[in-house]
């Protein structure tokens, strides 16, 4: 999906990168987050001091584990995101706002896994 | 060659010298917070993979999170994340161009931090009505 005008396209003008899309992300999952965080927050008071039973009992409902999934998903997302704008508005070194770009994306990624492979592990 | 000499000309003041206006604050506070909660997200990772490795990690987990220590860091990241909600949401109506007048921006601005302490203080009241001690 472009979001660029037609004009623009058709110049072939415009930004080389894909801030649009960014941009639009970025507000996609915080639209998403809000009632997730609120869903999120009310899980984790609800098991504050409770046994790891209570936890793996309320996890074994599908709909549990997968609202807890796309909460750290669409999270993790954001996050990524996030850090991106800080590192591109702090570093000014190419290379090493490229290592971090790629650190950054990594370490979204390697936490989405991990807590994806947590989840299904409780759920199933 | 040109020599780096005080201006003697006024210069701009600069941060240390600025009244921080309220939406400076927020701004600040919502990429402070944003930055804070990808710290949190390790924690959170932490608390899912303890639970699915089984009693022992949870133990361990839990015996960290409720210590006074563990309790100061979770605080701080129930602070960080309804501040950041909240200012998102506020972050979401300008991005639909609504609530840009200066008394409308300042005005939302107090609302968070004060909606922020009140949620903060409701959710951990919850979290010891929830342990029982309360």
């Amino acid at each position: 999906m472009s979001l660029k005008t037609p004009l623009a396209r058709a110049q072939g003008l415009g930004s080389a990168k894909s801030g649009a899309m960014h941009f639009w992300h970025q507000r996609a999952t915080a639209v998403a987050l809000v009632p997730l965080t609120i869903w999120f927050v009310y899980v984790v008071v609800r098991f504050t001091g409770a046994e790891l039973y209570e936890v793996k009992h309320f996890f074994a409902n599908p709909i549990n584990a997968s609202l807890m999934l796309i909460f750290v998903l669409a999270g993790l997302y954001h996050m990524t995101l996030g850090v991106q704008v800080i590192i591109e508005d702090y570093i000014h070194r190419e290379g090493t706002k490229l290592a971090l770009f790629v650190l950054n994306q990594f370490a979204g990624l390697a936490l989405a896994v991990v807590c994806t492979i947590a989840i299904l592990r409780l759920a199933l | 060659m040109a020599e780096q000499k005080a201006a003697s000309r006024p210069l701009s003041p600069h941060l240390q010298i600025y009244r921080w206006p309220i939406t400076m604050g927020t701004s600040i506070l919502h990429r402070v917070t944003g930055f804070g909660l990808a710290l949190g997200a390790l924690l959170l990772t932490w608390w899912l993979v303890a639970a699915a490795l089984g009693p022992d990690a949870y133990a361990t987990f839990q015996a960290l999170a409720y210590g006074w220590f563990g309790r100061l860091v979770l605080f701080g990241f129930t602070l960080a994340l309804v501040f950041h909600a909240l200012n998102g949401v506020r972050h979401l109506f300008w991005d639909l161009g609504y609530g840009f007048q200066m008394h409308t921006a300042n005005r939302s601005g107090i609302a968070v931090y004060a909606v922020t302490i009140v949620l903060t203080w409701i959710i951990w009241a919850g979290a010891y009505f929830a342990m029982g001690k309360l």
